[in-house]
């Protein structure tokens, strides 16, 4: 760990205003895993800006009958929550997927999102990697790639996100409020939030330098029946190999009134096809959806079997919520 | 003592409510759970310490053509930047421990290239960072299987690498059925919570140079000997402290880099320098166990009598490193036949160096030749444990001694009724909902060493005793079970006993591993009990012949004394000694059991699930049924995770492990340890040792992880041959057996 600088701002604008000021900050909230990155050197920050006492931890509902969660809202705290558990089970029940008892007591919503992949040559300082290192090579392609991903890799980049979170985020259209230094504020759309390697594989997100999450906020419920089905190698605390969040609403005879469905441990980003969801409501068919979902799907050796995993799993998946 | 015969009669018999066997709690828990128990790297002894990080290769072969320490020695807080161009003169490699940073040569990665000591432990660890290496790197050879065609007779360890009997190609070629399957099992991380650590002072004196060492060590006179070799000390000279051990599991057996780094810094510093491994550095750094190939080949009638059977093993470690895994041996003397052969196959790599792991050999040994066992009774139609009683031998089939107990059979017997064997429906037909259901067995056998220790006891004048031993607990439950033989030969509470080990400057002992440590410490604590009891007459002018000690006073004839008493102002000490003597050369002598698994195959994802476990044993004298039930359930707990999870995958490019981190290297959690029970049949074995005990450390993991691929096999009719059974596995199998019914349709 390297010598690092500590702030503790009071206000939202004074944490805004330090991490524009200050070259190289990095916002702390759980440390969960920044702690973790920053023993490896893998992040080395020169300033770290606490936000654990912002006035950010509430959640509230939104006049348009949605739920407005604050950024340092707590992974368990969120998991326990009223509403979330009846209008949002999807949520927490991939929350509660996650982790530990421990690790979900420390981890806030806005560090959730921006947790970084567990690809094992990211954490290897002796291997090439072009998220760490940008332009050193990609160590993963052609090495044991179980945990990587089949969709949207590049060439410089196969890790995927580890969030099980950002799934159930992603299924619940949720919007990601921000503020910039300059006081500015704005709304970034679930989907496109994150964003798929390319050639920038250092670059994992939408936001801007300094820009700070404040919320994550949910639209109005859409009820149907709410399921997390997350694939892993041992029965707790473990990254999913591949995870399945669905909303689905039943409808007359096999075919589902309305269908929503996200992937998780396949890309960079939580994974959702929009023509998926429709070819599962107009035909019934979970395979057909996951032609879609699998549409230029790509295994790199060892992480072949997500392929046919993600098929079985949504298979098994929608079946459960016809079911329900 | 010497255990040339049998040993006849003891205090310990007769004694239904003895103190010896009973569930007590751990005398140390208490310290344990409110932190009062320091180890090695909490130990405030020492003062002023500095702290040591190591820089590792960062390639696996090649050579260090510059090392450029100049920001390292300039980041604040800087002591000392060792590397092979200041590192003091060390002796020659004893053993696996070698003498560190010898030269610019890299063997394998991790391997230390400087030590790095700093006023604090951020300070040195920023400082390694800054530590800058350039090589000229080659392709490393990593991959057994690439050296597996040339690997090489390995020399003897304790047993020959190689064994024969009759003639094995003419009874195979002639059985009318037979097996020929090959099994693999990954490199496996002890993954231990307290990792290696050392605080270590050098003090130069007149009459030379000592040493000591607070450190996390299992076997604390081996470490003695082999440290003084490397560091050129008298072996009297070097001291090696470990009060409190947080597992082992084999990879404290003998120091670790850490250690040597420690003392030849601190010799440079002239103060006392401690160093932990990361938990990053614990899988480079310290060994781990290998990965291995292994190729069994039975024979058998048709009524599923063993007439050839042959179990080949390769294995790999480091380049100029002798360990082989032996995971044929078991295989010579579990099961009868007239023709047999093993052999034990090394190949040198540019990998880390690979050492004794929860039950080295036996474990991955008996995860490829039990599930081979189950393959012939399938194939034969046969019960698993109606063939494995078939095969029960009259004695040692190689050996060609008896054993000295073998209840083999009770214990597959006893756990068959227990588990409810007879539900076990036909291969891949129970359902459970969405789950696979399948039930599968294993046998379990264990070697049963005894090692040579001593020990020293003092009744105190208050009439409490102090038992003194260079013994360690490693989290088993030693302590208390030393306290526990002690109060019983002596007829004192465990209150009044003070248990003191975990320090060279004690007697001599065994060290925990193998499954010897309470067996061969214990032994010695009996021995010297003895003497102790016969000092104590004698002085007393009292007759030994029926003399008994019992809550806290002696009594022979129509006298009794209280022990205070007896002790005199003075207090008076006795002393004891076991070696393993005839005993071990006319008798086979293991412990058993048997393993009964249930687990859930999801139909959907291939995700495998325990959902219980039995294991049924025999280990001899129970000495604690708590500690020992609690060391029987963390070794199939072990088992869970080899036939699960466990598996450093080695990047063949690089040499090294890619998933080196408790996050991506897996280990059964709570969740994966559902319904697990433990439990031991009754059993005296006096060829032992005088405690007519065996070991049984490692025995909980020998054939469990067996037991859950089996039942694998029974959930789903797969036969999964490569560790860990995961569900990338599961999923390939499946569509195997999809694309046959297509093909055949």
């Amino acid at each position: 760990m390297k010598a690092f600088a500590y702030e503790r701002p009071a206000t939202i604008q004074d944490a805004a205003r330090l991490a524009a000021e200050r070259p190289a900050a990095r916002f702390i909230a759980g440390g969960t895993n920044l702690l973790d990155l920053m023993k490896l050197q893998i992040e080395t920050p020169a300033t770290l800006i606490d936000v654990n006492r912002l006035p950010l931890a509430e959640v509230t509902d939104t006049a348009e009958g949605g739920l407005r969660i604050g950024a340092l809202v707590r992974n368990a705290d969120l998991a326990a929550h009223p509403r979330v558990r009846q209008d949002y089970a999807v949520l927490a029940k991939a929350l509660l997927a996650g982790a530990s008892g421990q690790l979900r007591n420390k981890a806030t919503t806005a560090g959730n999102l921006l947790q970084r992949t567990r690809c094992y040559y990211f954490y290897d300082t002796t291997k090439p990697c072009n998220k760490r290192e940008p332009g050193s090579g990609c160590a993963a392609i052609g090495g044991f790639n179980r945990i990587m991903a089949v969709l949207g890799a590049s060439e410089s980049c196969i890790a995927t996100n580890p969030s099980d979170m950002n799934v159930a985020m992603r299924v619940l259209d949720a919007t990601v409020e921000t503020v910039d230094p300059s006081g500015a504020t704005r709304s970034i759309p679930m989907a496109e939030f994150h964003r798929l390697p390319g050639d920038t594989p250092q670059i994992e997100t939408d936001l801007k330098p300094g820009e700070l999450i404040t919320a994550v906020t949910l639209p109005k419920p859409v009820g149907g029946v709410h399921l997390y089905r997350k694939v892993r190698d041992r029965a707790s605390y473990a990254f999913a190999t591949v995870s399945v969040a669905a909303i689905i609403a039943k409808g007359d005879g096999d075919r589902p009134k309305f269908a929503k469905l996200a992937f998780g441990g396949l890309a960079h980003k939580p994974w959702r096809v929009e023509a998926a969801e429709t070819a599962l409501i107009e035909t019934g068919s979970a395979d057909a959806a996951a032609d879609r979902v699998l549409e230029g799907a790509r295994g790199q050796g060892s992480n072949d079997f997500k392929i046919p995993l993600t098929r079985r799993t949504l298979r098994a998946t929608v079946a459960e919520a016809l079911r329900a | 003592m010497d255990m040339n015969q049998p040993i006849g009669a003891t205090p310990l018999d007769g004694k239904l409510d003895g103190l010896v066997g009973r569930p007590i709690d751990r005398v140390d828990g208490r310290l344990k759970v409110t932190g009062r128990a320091p180890y090695a790297y909490e130990t405030r002894d020492l003062k002023n310490p500095a702290y040591g990080f190591i820089v590792e290769a960062a390639i696996a072969k090649g050579r260090i053509r510059s090392l450029d320490t100049g920001a390292a020695k300039r980041a604040p807080g800087v002591l000392l930047v060792m590397t092979h161009e200041t590192v003091p003169e060390q002796g020659e490699k004893k053993e696996q421990v070698w003498p560190q940073l010898q030269g610019p040569e890299i063997r394998f990665h991790g391997q230390p290239i400087a030590f790095v000591v700093a006023e604090s432990f951020e300070q040195a660890r920023a400082a390694a960072a800054l530590v800058r290496a350039d090589y000229d790197a080659q392709t490393p050879d990593a991959s057994l299987r690439a050296a597996q065609a040339t690997a090489h007779e390995p020399k003897a360890a304790q047993t020959p690498p190689d064994s024969k009997l009759g003639d094995f190609e003419g009874a195979f070629a002639a059985a009318p059925v037979t097996l020929d399957v090959e099994y693999t099992t990954p490199v496996q991380i002890h993954a231990q919570m307290e990792p290696h650590a050392t605080i270590a002072s050098w003090e130069t004196g007149p009459d030379g140079d000592r040493l000591v060492l607070y450190t996390a060590n299992q076997m604390l006179n081996r470490g003695q000997s082999s440290l003084a070799q490397v560091l050129k000390l008298k072996p009297e000279n070097v001291r090696l402290v470990s009060h409190y051990i947080g597992g082992g599991f084999g990879s404290k057996l003998q120091p670790q880099p850490e250690a040597t780094l420690a003392a030849l810094a601190s010799k440079t510093l002239k103060r006392p320098v401690k160093v932990a491994l990361t938990r990053q550095q614990e899988f480079h750094v310290a060994t781990h166990r290998t990965d291995t190939i292994q190729r069994i080949r039975l024979g058998a009638d048709e009524t599923g009598r063993l007439t050839a059977i042959a179990h080949e093993s390769w294995s790999a470690t480091a380049l100029g490193d002798a360990f082989f895994e032996t995971s044929a041996n078991v295989t010579r003397s579990l099961y009868a036949g007239a023709n047999r052969l093993t052999r034990h196959r090394l190949a040198n790599l540019n990998v880390p160096i690979a050492s004794a792991m929860r039950a080295p050999g036996e474990a991955v040994g008996q995860l490829a030749f039990e599930c081979a066992m189950d393959e012939l009774a399938e194939r034969l139609k046969i019960d698993p444990i109606a063939l494995r009683i078939r095969n029960e031998p009259e004695q040692d089939p190689e050996k060609q001694v008896p054993y000295s107990t073998r209840q083999l059979v009770a214990c597959m017997e006893e756990g068959a009724k227990r588990f409810g064997w007879d539900k076990r429906a036909a291969a891949g037909t129970a359902r459970d909902g969405r789950w696979r259901v399948g039930l599968g067995m294993s046998a379990a056998a264990r070697l049963n060493p005894l090692m040579p220790s001593q020990a020293s006891v003092r009744l105190n004048p208050d009439g409490t005793l102090t038992v003194r031993m260079a013994m360690t607990d490693i989290g088993t439950g030693t302590y208390t079970i030393l306290a526990q033989i002690a109060g019983e030969m002596m007829g004192l509470p465990v209150e009044r006993i003070r248990v003191e080990i975990g320090d060279t400057a004690y007697p001599k002992a065994a060290g925990s591993g193998g499954s010897f440590g309470a067996a061969s410490a214990g032994s010695a604590l009996y021995v010297a009990c003895d003497n102790l009891r016969q000092a104590l007459l004698r002085s007393a002018g009292m007759n030994p012949d029926g003399a008994v000690f019992s809550e806290g006073r002696a009594l022979s004839g129509n006298r009794s004394e209280t022990l205070a008493s007896l002790a005199g102002a003075e207090g008076i000490e006795a002393t004891g000694e076991i070696k393993p003597g005839a005993m071990k050369e006319k008798f086979s002598q293991y412990s058993y059991g048997a393993h009964f698994a249930e687990v859930g195959v999801d139909a959907d994802t291939g995700e495998i699930r325990l959902r219980r476990m039995l294991g049924v044993f025999t280990g001899g004298r129970i000495l604690n049924l708590k500690t020992a039930r609690s060391q029987a359930i963390g070794g199939m707990t072990f088992g869970i995770g080899a036939a699960l999870m466990e598996a450093a995958e080695t990047d063949t490019r690089f040499g090294s492990f890619v998933n080196h981190d408790l996050a991506e290297y897996h280990v059964p959690v709570h969740a994966d340890v559902p319904a697990i029970d433990a439990v031991f049949l009754p059993e005296l074995d006096d060829k032992a040792n005088p405690l007519k005990s065996k070991g049984l450390g490692e025995l909980g993991i020998c054939g469990a992880g067996a037991a859950l691929a089996n039942a694998v096999h029974n959930a789903t009719g797969l036969r999964i041959r490569d560790y860990p059974l995961t569900l990338d596995k599961v999923l390939g199998g499946w569509a195997e057996q999809e694309g046959r019914a297509q093909r055949r349709t």
